[in-house]
């Protein structure tokens, strides 16, 4: 483990490139490759993600082991000092979402390999595309290189989600792609706003900047923050903004829709970082503007999820709302601004992504054994309900339980067991239930919010209406999803009928089961993840070290020194436009 | 100068919107193509030091080396990304709406006709 720690800080300042680079190269290199060679592509995607999922996991232990102010690494891609070129900054949070980024896309891809990689064409090449969107955006310690990555997710998701055709992905892909271009229209308009009050789109520098912005601008600055934040909230599909959510993703293959699942915490990734950078404790008269919002904004949303849990009994709709709740919960405890409450909302958002991602994958095996192989349930062709026939008499085979056999002692075969028990963890994990990690996040979460100052000690702030109404909701809405969960499961593992077995393949047992045990290392490790999210916690709350790591970097000399001094202002912003105007070097 | 440019960015952006919100895909498109008309403009004018008319766009010899003598370049960078990356998605876009219209018969962005809209969910 040494050699590796070692390897990784030889290579430490270039690394932070890996997670970009990595699959944009090898999304290139496939991109040459004809159709025909489906087996060399799959091969290849399988082995980049992996790499990238090493150095992920190189990158989080660097940003551990270093600890202090320290611990941000912190990269000039056109080796300009801070506010005038372009900045990568890696820390403690942006290798976590690394880290979890490429296990789900490992999962995802795995998953893929059985069969839906064939549905169409291009799917490897998408895929790490979209990887590589991802990694950008947690990476980017700018505005404007923030929209181009999320760009190129988007254009990526696009691709993605109409992947294997059909008109159900073609009509949800189009809501989809035209909230989402809106959404880039009102990301630019807030983006620039900030660039025409603050005179800078690096992060950091704006931080710096808010506290000194006059009081006649200030209006114009929340106005700008709140612009650039509701294109963030239609990413993370806050409530109003996100009916197009539960359509695309349930449309979505299932190993996109696993993969799709982190894309919504994305949007909670860039509201925290930017959040606790521009309106931290810190930022004067803009001390943490918009948080009623945004706990309003988490609790509607989490009603809205929970009701949608309720109203829904396909496993992929199940998993859409899931991805709602959980997202809503993330946001409203966000909105709070506390550190420990953070800590416990990372922990949550770690382990509420595995699980919805596992039963967006989960949801794909019980369709095909639910119709006996056809990706289409027989009742989605034609216009029957699902129980009855048309005259309201139930069809042949259907179990009302009276006058049922006796089901003691009948032989569960493995592969439905597996099913059933991958479904029961996920389950449990989504509705916060004991003792898997769900419980761990929400049990922190709500320790924070009833005593902020910790377990033991007696004095704490007093909770207010919002934070009751967090604390409702979260109890609330797992016993919500248990019922909506429990209901579907019953329905499909109990309640079934004279019913072959499923037939798994261990390509896509495989995948579902890392999801899940991921899930249960994050319970038994749950105290050194705590820690970790803890410190992460702290470092966001704190984000004077964020903006003095990014602000003091230095680039390096040129092999020609000493030309006519160069004049800042006058640097490009972005790789991206760099390339794009071209002659402004 | 701003005034006739903020005009021309409000009734953009209002016929985008109002656009946007059609039943009809090539209406939705449309839309979005005004407002994303509407955000370069609105982009450029947020440079630093406003539209910096008849300036110089960088510096050059003989004029003072300081913010008031020359154009911001960066509104001009920002604009040139996001119309890049805009036109692709709107063609992007384009092909998803003439796959619709193939696949549904229809040009309603839901996919159904909209005179049976009423009846037929």
């Amino acid at each position: 483990m040494s050699i590796f720690s070692e390897w990784t800080s030889a290579l430490m300042p270039h690394l932070i490139l890996a997670p970009i680079m990595l699959p944009m190269f090898t999304a290139a290199m496939m991109l040459l490759l004809g159709e025909e060679r489906q087996r060399a592509k799959l091969v290849i995607n399988l082995a980049s993600t992996l790499l990238g999922l090493i150095v992920a996991i190189a990158l989080l232990k660097w940003s551990k082991a270093t600890g202090g102010t320290a611990s941000m690494g912190v990269y000039l891609p056109g080796n300009w000092p801070a506010p005038f070129g372009i900045v990568l900054v890696l820390d403690r949070l942006s290798a976590m979402m690394l880290v979890l980024t490429s296990f789900v896309a490992l999962c995802s891809i795995i998953f893929a390999a059985s069969r839906w990689h064939r549905a169409g064409v291009h799917y490897h090449p998408l895929f790490q595309l979209q990887l590589m969107g991802l990694s950008g955006a947690f990476l980017t310690a700018d505005l404007f290189n923030l929209f181009v990555f999320f760009e190129i997710m988007l254009a990526a998701s696009y691709g993605l989600l109409l992947h294997g055709s059909g008109r159900t992905r073609v009509q949800a892909g189009l809501h989809y792609i035209a909230v989402n271009l809106a959404a880039s229209s009102l990301f630019l308009i807030g983006a620039s706003m900030l660039y025409g009050i603050t005179g800078t789109l690096n992060m950091a520098d704006l931080a710096q900047s808010i506290p000194s912005v006059a009081a006649a601008d200030r209006g114009l600055l929340h106005a700008a923050a709140a612009i650039l934040a509701t294109a963030f909230l239609i990413k993370a599909a806050v409530w109003p903004l996100n009916f197009w959510l539960v359509p695309a993703y349930s449309a979505a293959t299932p190993p996109v829709g696993a993969l799709f699942a982190l894309m919504t915490k994305v949007g909670i990734y860039t509201i925290v970082r930017l959040w606790t950078l521009m309106f931290s404790s810190e930022a004067g008269a803009s001390a943490l503007f918009g948080s009623m919002w945004l706990i309003g904004g988490g609790v509607l949303t989490m009603a809205f999820g929970a009701i949608g849990m309720l109203g829904s009994q396909r496993f992929s709709k199940l998993a859409g709302y899931a991805a709602i709740l959980s997202s809503g919960t993330l946001l409203a405890a966000t909105g709070f601004g506390q550190n420990e409450l953070t800590a416990g909302l990372l922990y949550y958002l770690l382990s509420s992504t595995l699980a919805v991602s596992a039963l967006f994958l989960l949801s794909d095996l019980v369709e095909r054994w639910r119709n006996d192989g056809s990706s289409f349930s027989p009742y989605d062709e034609d216009e029957t309900a699902p129980f009855l026939t048309p005259e309201l008499t139930p069809q042949a085979g259907t179990n009302f339980d009276e006058d049922e056999e006796v089901l003691v002692g009948r032989v569960i075969p493995a592969a439905a067991a597996f099913l059933g028990i991958a479904y029961l963890m996920c389950t449990l994990v989504i509705a916060g239930l004991p003792p898997l990690s769900g419980f761990i996040g929400k049990f922190a979460m709500l320790t924070a919010l009833i005593n902020p100052l910790g377990m033991g000690s007696s004095a704490g702030m007093q909770l207010g209406t919002p934070g009751w109404t967090l604390v409702t909701l979260m109890i609330a809405t797992g016993l919500i999803a248990l019922i909506a969960l429990t209901r579907s499961g019953i329905r499909v593992f109990w309640a079934s009928h004279a019913r072959t077995a499923p037939r798994l393949r261990l390509v896509e047992a495989l995948p579902l089961a890392m999801l899940l045990l991921a899930s249960i290392m994050l319970t038994v490790k749950a105290e050194p993840v705590m820690r970790f999210t803890q410190a992460t916690a702290n470092m966001l709350h704190a984000p004077g070290t964020y903006v003095k790591a990014v602000m003091s970097t230095r680039p390096k000399p040129g092999p020609v020194a000493h030309e006519a001094p160069s004049l800042p202002a006058e640097s490009a912003m972005g790789s991206a436009t760099e390339s794009a105007t071209g002659s402004r070097q | 100068m701003e005034i006739v440019l903020a005009i021309a960015i409000g009734v953009l952006t209002g016929s985008g919107v109002w656009l946007l919100l059609r039943p009809r895909t090539f209406q939705v498109i449309m839309g979005l193509s005004l407002l994303a008309y509407a955000v370069n403009l609105f982009m450029f004018s947020m440079g630093r030091i406003g539209l910096a008319i008849d300036k110089e766009p960088v510096l050059a010899s003989g004029v003072p080396q300081d913010l008031h003598h020359y154009a911001d370049p960066m509104p001009q960078a920002l604009v040139l990304t996001a119309i890049v990356i805009g036109f692709a998605m709107t063609a992007l876009f384009l092909v998803v709406l003439l796959a619709l219209r193939g696949m549904s018969g229809t040009d309603h962005v839901d996919g159904v006709d909209a005179r049976n809209s009423q009846e037929m969910p």
